[in-house]
């Protein structure tokens, strides 16, 4: 899937809707991804866990686990369910630009 | 140009909703069994269908019940008598403190691997948004209160009650 956004001009997809290249990513397109995402406005409390998760995934080449996210991002696990409700681990990595997280947990 | 009817649009909704893959809503999962082998499946489960975004209830029943009572939680062992997949022999199983032994060991592996201990994992289910209930055939046959369940736990239910709660989604028993 290759999507065109107003702001980041083509940046190409794969079909759940990651980022294909890490490195394409911006604060812009995450505002864009996080919009067709549902959620309208991304908060300060949103922006720390998507850079806590892009951050650990540059370092590790892993993304963290939910269990790692809840206790290392700042953010309690309640707290990133009502962010993300769609999945926390899984959305803020979409809007972080990195691959799907892989873990069971 | 081609002019579109409100007709040909209904049409090409009705394709769309046909060939939009399935997905799964809402979970029910019930945790019977009260070794370590027999709470974790279901644990993982109720936590994975969460992170997808899925509405998920565990339902413990039986031995199940020790994962979310206050006394037995944080005790929760491997069994290591009749069970085959140990690859031990039943007599090396019996032995006293290899269970505990194999707990132990798995236990490493699992934090390893970040899957939270019980009590923890416990939690986490819990405030990701799912739900978690005791049966009430097994309350009232162990002789168990509200005081001796785990704060997470949102309620008894009866079984006809748990249908209930999981009508229009899958039921998963482990």
């Amino acid at each position: 899937m290759t999507t065109a956004t107003e702001t980041a001009g083509t940046v190409a997809f794969d079909a759940e809707g990651f980022l294909l290249d890490p490195m394409q990513w911006n604060e812009e397109l995450a505002r864009d991804i996080a919009r067709d995402a549902g959620i309208p406005e991304l908060t300060a409390r949103h922006w720390l866990v998507v850079h806590f998760m892009r951050t650990t995934y540059l370092e590790t080449g892993q993304a963290p686990s939910i269990r790692s996210l809840g206790k290392q991002s700042g953010v309690p696990i309640k707290e990133l369910y009502a962010l993300f409700p769609k999945g926390p681990a899984k959305l803020a990595a979409r809007i972080g630009g990195i691959p799907k997280p892989r873990g069971c947990i | 140009m081609t002019t579109i009817t409100e007709h040909d649009l209904e049409q090409l909704t009705a394709t769309e909703a046909a060939t939009e893959p399935q997905t799964i809503e809402k979970v029910s999962i019930v945790i019977s069994k009260g070794s370590l082998e027999g709470v974790y499946p279901g644990l993982i489960m109720a936590n994975g269908a969460r992170m997808e975004g899925i509405e998920a209830n565990v339902f413990f029943t039986f031995f199940g019940l020790d994962a979310i009572t206050k006394k037995r939680q944080a005790h929760i062992k491997v069994a290591t008598v009749g069970n085959p997949g140990m690859h031990l022999p039943t007599i090396l199983g019996a032995v006293p403190g290899m269970s505990w032994l194999a707990t132990k060991m798995m236990a490493r592996k699992m934090e390893h691997l970040d899957i939270p201990p019980v009590p923890e994992f416990v939690e986490l289910i819990s405030d990701s948004g799912a739900g978690m209930y005791a049966c009430k055939a097994t309350v009232d046959m162990f002789g168990l209160s509200d005081d001796d369940f785990v704060p997470q736990v949102d309620g008894v239910l009866t079984v006809g009650e748990f249908y209930e709660l999981a009508a229009g989604g899958e039921i998963v028993f482990t």
